[in-house]
């Protein structure tokens, strides 16, 4: 019972959060309001049994990656959104395409997965077995991931670096 | 005890609202937030599953999404930079030199 | 047993020679050209003559199988030759005046341009005319027919930058063509029944079939459709039009193709297939009834013609007509014999025309002609042997010929008193408009240009006034004119006789015909006198009224003419047929042609599925471009939606 409650409730602030970030026209409300999804999803993985994840998620998606978006809006100061022509294509397919989808998947969910239900803290194993788990059995796309996120690390810097103009000091 | 499927649902609903603000909204910034929103709604049905087969594989995929969208999000908004340094503009209707 | 005579040599010797001629004779002088040319037919005629003295030591018919050519399950034919009394005698005419027509052209063509391609084309209707008379099966003899009909076409278009010759060519091959269509429907019949087109397996299994009296049948379709293709090619009612128009052509060739042997292929046909015939009454009857109604149509027409050649080109019309009344009576030696007298006098009377034609520089209006005979005395002597000729005047060819013919057509078991009735005023008719035409030409004033150093037309040479033709052109036409007058002396029952075998030997058992024939001409033979007196009259009327008309008060014609009015208007424009047939068959064919083959076929199925087809591609191309638009969010709306269709697709497989 209370892990319904406790469900619907993140669930609820999750949904908030999400068309939140729609409404909004400055991105840095839509930055926080991604914020407030991205925590009450955090709660929803606890809920869940997925502790290490739920830490992750605070700390790497919330804590960084939001923060690098923050940061990039502060640096261009990018203002309020301006109200230009866009695409049919996009209104037509975008808007009500998701919600058909979505109802579908809904409607396909609820009627086809039964009433399997999970309790809380379902997930077995403390971070020990993930570790192991990470480093033996997925050794190699663990290898490969940092090998991108360093390839991300120099493409960021390279990407983003003032242009040749502008280094006077060389 | 709640059914698996409502952890889908709402995991659905992210991914749906991920993709409306990806059509609908303009500024570059925003449109990259939404990615992160869809991002976000898979990774909860990727660990709604583990907890439902009771394997572990679910969060380990988990945690590689979260590395590779950190990762995309560091490169997406170095561009990002780039095109407001050239093109003084964040919107992305104005980012449209490829039109015929 | 059967001796080889190598009879395929008689065909092929001028094909070489139109070979030669043809692909070299650019380079040749004329007097290789001609050299060439007169070898070849005079080899021909000098093996006709050697195989016609070999002839009595022959069994007939004489069949030779030169090679096999087509065999398709239980058919089959092939490249065989056939020699009876009939094609011996189609054979030394068609080769007999055919060489002496290749030595009047040397004259008459020496001075126009493409001389080689004059005598390849002449020597090729050579080779086509003899595979049409030598052939042993309907499907050799086909093959001469088409190619007569080519060579014709070749020949009347000689001078082909000139629009009406090229025109007058293609009439004739199309007008040929309507009436070989009927021809192969009548072979494909025979092969379905028959199952061959061999003369001799053909007239084996026709034979013993029952005379169609009173009810048309198989044969009497047959019949029919083979006179269609007769018409055709022998320039009867209604397939006669091309051939006044083919006067365009050279006068050598109206007198070889045009008088004395591409039109009579179609009464060689019919007498050959004879059998059918005779087991066909109302087959015969129609026959005989195209045969008289043409006879006279085409000499009340030729009466008022002003042109020497279309005068020449209507009576052949109306003497080809004579012959079909011959065979449609069933008198088939009768129209062989009137074949082979007119082969000599029509033959002539073109040759001779040729040679007025020469000597006035080129004239052929009649009007514009006059008084010749004092100045080309050699032309006109021989001209009037053939007038008096075709005339009927015993006791020249024509006399015995159209004589028997005007007999039979009264005395046969298929014969009817309106035959000979409508046969003996044509032939008033035709004594008349020859008369007038020989007055016109020979007698009187000249009434033509005063100077014709400047000849225009044929002839365009440098010797002042008129003048008689070189010998090359005189030998030919004084042998034909002694042909003209002794050619009819072996007589009808004698000619008769001679192609008895071939006409009556299969017949004996079978018609009432036989058995009648030689009692008739002994009962009747008062009667048959005073028919004859009755045609020679008929004759010596048409002398008479044409001497008063055109001789003796020429102001005459003019006034009959204006107060025949309407009827002479109607005559002098050849009855309109050619204006009707325009508008009745090949106007809606063209336009028929055009709106529907051509627009709506060719132009909006055809060419449109095409052009469509590309138009389509293009628009195609042209809607989908709109998706590569630069535009960003477009972009994110087309993958938006690409995935849509790809979730919905996997939860539908998923739920199925």
């Amino acid at each position: 019972m209370l892990h319904l409650i406790l469900f619907l409730a993140f669930g609820v602030v999750c949904v908030a959060g999400a068309v939140n970030l729609l409404v909004q026209r400055h991105p840095i409300n839509s930055a926080l309001s991604l914020v407030v999804v991205m925590g009450s999803l955090a709660a929803e993985y606890l809920l869940l049994g997925a502790e290490f994840v739920a830490a992750v998620q605070v700390i790497v998606y919330a804590g960084a990656v939001m923060v690098l978006f923050v940061f990039v809006i502060m640096l261009l100061n990018a203002g309020e959104e301006e109200r230009t022509k866009g695409s049919r294509v996009a209104m037509i397919f975008g808007i009500p395409g998701m919600l058909v989808g979505s109802l579908l998947i809904t409607w396909v969910l609820l009627e086809h997965s039964g009433t399997q239900s999970v309790a809380v803290g379902a997930l077995p194993g403390p971070p020990k077995t993930l570790g192991w788990l990470l480093f033996h059995d997925y050794l190699l796309p663990f290898e490969v991931t940092s090998v991108l996120v360093l390839i991300a690390i120099i493409g960021a810097v390279v990407l983003a670096a003032p242009p040749e103009s502008a280094r006077r000091k060389d | 005890m709640v059914p698996v499927s409502y952890y889908l649902i709402l995991g659905g609903i992210l991914f749906a609202c991920g993709v409306a603000g990806f059509l609908i909204k303009r500024n570059l910034i925003t449109i990259f937030m939404s990615i992160e929103l869809m991002l976000n709604g898979v990774n909860l049905s990727f660990v709604a599953f583990a907890a439902q087969w009771q394997a572990l594989s679910g969060q380990v995929f988990v945690f590689f999404v979260m590395v590779v969208a950190a990762a995309e999000a560091a490169v997406g908004l170095a561009i990002i930079i780039a095109v407001y340094r050239t093109r003084e503009t964040l919107n992305v209707d104005q980012v449209n030199l490829l039109k015929l | 047993m059967t001796r080889n005579l190598h009879l395929w040599l008689i065909p092929v010797l001028p094909l070489i020679g139109a070979a030669v001629n043809g692909l070299f004779g650019k380079r040749f002088s004329r007097q290789t050209v001609v050299a060439i040319a007169l070898l070849f037919s005079g080899a021909a005629f000098a093996m006709a003559l050697w195989v016609a003295s070999q002839f009595s030591s022959l069994q007939t018919p004489h069949i030779e199988t030169f090679a096999a050519w087509l065999r398709a399950g239980d058919f089959h034919a092939d490249f065989a030759f056939f020699l009876d009394q009939l094609s011996l005698v189609m054979l030394l005419v068609v080769t007999g005046v055919g060489f002496l027509i290749h030595i009047y052209s040397v004259g008459y063509m020496w001075e126009e341009g493409g001389f080689y391609r004059f005598f390849a084309y002449l020597n090729l209707f050579m080779f086509f005319m003899l595979t049409l008379v030598l052939a042993s099966n309907y499907l050799l003899m086909f093959i001469g027919w088409e190619g007569v009909g080519l060579a014709s076409y070749l020949l009347i278009g000689f001078w082909f930058t000139k629009d009406s010759a090229a025109s007058a060519g293609k009439k004739a091959f199309i007008v040929n063509r309507i009436g070989d269509f009927g021809f192969l429907i009548a072979l494909f019949l025979m092969i379905q029944h028959f199952g061959s087109l061999d003369f001799v397996q053909v007239a084996q299994q026709v034979m013993p079939m029952s005379p169609e009296i009173g009810a048309a049948g198989l044969l009497t379709a047959i019949g029919l459709l083979l006179m269609v293709g007769a018409a055709g090619k022998s320039a009867q009612i209604p397939l006669y039009v091309w051939l006044p128009d083919a006067m365009e052509g050279p006068t050598p060739v109206s007198a070889l193709i045009h008088a004395a042997t591409m039109v009579t292929a179609g009464v060689y046909m019919v007498s050959r297939s004879h059998v059918i015939f005779e087991h066909a009454p109302i087959a015969m009857m129609v026959v005989a009834i195209i045969g008289t109604l043409t006879a006279l149509f085409a000499a009340t027409i030729g009466v008022c013609q002003t042109d020497v050649k279309k005068v020449l080109a209507y009576s052949t019309v109306s003497q080809l007509g004579y012959m079909f009344i011959g065979c449609g009576v069933g008198a088939f030696s009768a129209g062989i014999f009137h074949l082979m007298t007119h082969a000599f006098f029509k033959g002539l009377l073109f040759l001779a025309a040729g040679s007025v034609i020469h000597a006035v520089g080129g004239e052929q209006d009649m009007r514009k002609m006059g008084g010749l005979r004092t100045k080309i005395p050699w032309t006109f002597w021989t001209m009037t042997a053939g007038t008096f000729a075709i005339a009927g005047f015993p006791p020249l060819a024509g006399f015995f010929s159209k004589d028997a013919i005007l007999w039979k057509a009264y005395s046969s078991p298929y014969g009817n008193w309106v035959y000979w009735a409508i046969g003996v005023f044509t032939a008033f008719l035709t004594s008349f408009y020859m008369f007038r035409q020989w007055f016109l030409t020979f007698f009187g004033e000249y009434r033509g240009e005063e100077h014709l150093d400047d000849g225009h037309g044929h002839g365009g040479h440098g010797h002042g006034g008129i003048h008689e033709s070189p010998a090359v052109m005189l030998a030919p036409l004084v042998i034909l004119a002694v042909l003209s007058v002794c050619g009819g002396w072996i007589g009808s029952e004698r000619f008769d006789k001679f192609l008895a075998p071939v006409f009556h030997s299969q017949t004996a058992s079978s018609t009432a015909e036989g058995p009648s024939m030689p009692a008739e001409p002994r009962k009747e033979d008062s009667t048959e006198t005073l028919f004859t007196g009755i045609s020679v009259s008929a004759a010596l009327l048409g002398f008479l009224l044409a001497w008063q008309l055109y001789h003796r008060r020429p102001e005459l014609p003019q006034r009959i003419a204006a107060s025949l009015g309407g009827f002479y208007q109607a005559v002098v424009h050849k009855y309109y047929v050619d204006e009707i047939y325009a508008t009745v068959f090949v106007k809606p064919l063209i336009d028929g042609s055009t709106k529907l083959l051509w627009h709506g076929v060719d132009r909006d199925i055809i060419d449109a599925a095409v052009d469509d087809s590309a138009d389509g591609a293009r628009e195609v191309s042209d809607a989908v471009r709109h998706m590569q638009s630069g535009n960003i969010r477009s972009y994110a709306g087309w993958v938006a939606a690409g995935a849509a269709v790809v979730i919905f697709y996997m939860v539908w497989m998923g739920t199925r």
